[in-house]
């Protein structure tokens, strides 16, 4: 059977790809960022896994008005890198993992989680720059299959964050009942506090950041008895992403041990948080 | 909801208002549909089924009447980046500062609320 190995939250922030795609990581700006990467990647590089589950929101690229699905999984063979008005990011298309993809869909609907298929998908900087922050030197080829989770956080109605961990929940039960010898890991995606537009653009809270960090481990529950309403007006308007990182500790067991955790303000607008935990499965 | 969002919460009214505008500045992620925005914004506006408002405040580039108009930033985010913008230089717009003064604000922690 599947096994969960990792579980990453990180955040997604567009500009931590673009230091990456243009070599500015050693600039004063960005070092601390980078430096304070370091021991997960080297971690992460000595685990690595078959397939990472990547949970993200897309962010008006692949996603338009029309239809806004709630939770959408993707089940292609592979997936190109989105032109999201500036060009794509020089980095490999993404390698799908369709089998993987079909038991999970399969898995959920019979959990009854009604979730959105993506056939064809463009993935933007929100599932690319989670690669890049496991692996920031790819060459040809991503070193992992991936599976796109996607979840509706830019728009209403969000689902809450309650509903994200249990999506979590399931989705972990559905990746161990995977047969096959699989190392999976799982990435929570998005946040910290930020708020891109409006009177409170530029907003930061690292006293809620700190406080979500540290409960992501070991009290969950009390992070998704957040309201929406709890998240936006303490994490701003775009730190509702943090419900994405609920879903990914929905995946994994109960017993885990953090490997290694990083805070730092700012990367572009945004408070950037990182926080890696090893799965030490079922008791 | 909305009012838990504060400035911007996009609820369904709002989504519905912000329909066209949105629409319009997501296309720009194309490069023939930026060409073509380019060549006469105006027919462009038109094309696309903006209010009157809504046109007034893409060619005027007001940023915050196009989120009164129910605009969402990851839309508009496309025609700033057009024009060669920085989100810390919308930062600024929508708070009165320079992008210069909006870019120390963050790196010095970035701004507090209660």
């Amino acid at each position: 059977m599947a096994e969960i190995i990792w579980g990453l939250a990180t955040s997604h922030v567009p500009s931590i790809g673009a230091a990456m795609d243009h070599g500015k990581t050693a600039d004063p700006y960005w070092k601390p960022l980078f430096d304070g990467y370091e021991p997960a990647r080297a971690w992460m590089a000595a685990h690595r896994p078959d397939v990472a589950v990547i949970v993200y929101n897309d962010h008006a690229n692949a996603v338009g008005l029309d239809l806004v699905p709630t939770f959408g999984i993707g089940t292609a063979e592979s997936y190109d890198v989105a032109d999201e008005g500036w060009g794509r990011r020089p980095v490999p298309p993404v390698r799908g993992a369709p089998e993987l993809s079909a038991h999970l869909v399969g898995e959920l609907m019979d959990e009854e989680f009604d979730i959105a298929t993506f056939h064809r998908l463009d993935v933007d900087h929100g599932l690319t720059v989670p690669l890049s922050v496991y692996c920031p030197d790819p060459g040809e080829a991503w070193p992992c299959a991936v599976v796109p989770v996607l979840v509706n956080v830019i728009q209403y109605p969000q689902p809450t964050a309650a509903r994200c961990y249990a999506l979590g929940r399931a989705i972990g039960r559905a990746i161990r009942s995977f047969p096959g010898d699989l190392k999976v890991a799982v990435f929570g995606t998005g946040g910290m506090s930020h708020q891109l537009a409006g009177a409170r653009a530029g907003l930061i809270n690292p006293e809620f950041d700190r406080m979500f960090l540290r409960a992501i481990e070991s009290e969950p529950e009390k992070l998704a008895a957040l309201t929406r309403e709890d998240y936006i007006r303490r994490a701003g308007t775009e730190g509702i992403e943090l419900i994405m990182w609920l879903v990914m500790r929905g995946a994994m067991s109960d017993r885990i041990a953090r490997i290694h955790d990083t805070y730092h303000v700012p990367a572009s607008n945004t408070a950037a948080g990182l926080a890696l935990f090893q799965d030490l499965g079922a008791a | 909801m909305t009012k838990a969002q504060d400035n911007y919460l996009q609820d369904l009214a709002a989504s519905r208002r912000g329909y066209a505008i949105n629409r319009l500045c997501g296309s720009l992620k194309d490069a023939a549909n930026r060409r073509l925005f380019t060549r006469d914004e105006d027919a462009y506006c038109d094309a696309y089924g903006l209010t009157p408002e809504q046109k007034r405040a893409i060619l005027d580039r007001d940023w915050t009447a196009m989120l009164d108009l129910g605009a969402s930033i990851f839309y508009t985010f496309k025609l700033a980046v057009l024009d060669e913008k920085s989100m810390q230089y919308l930062g600024g717009v929508f708070t009165g500062m320079s992008a210069e003064e909006f870019t120390a604000a963050m790196r010095s922690g970035g701004r507090r609320f209660g």
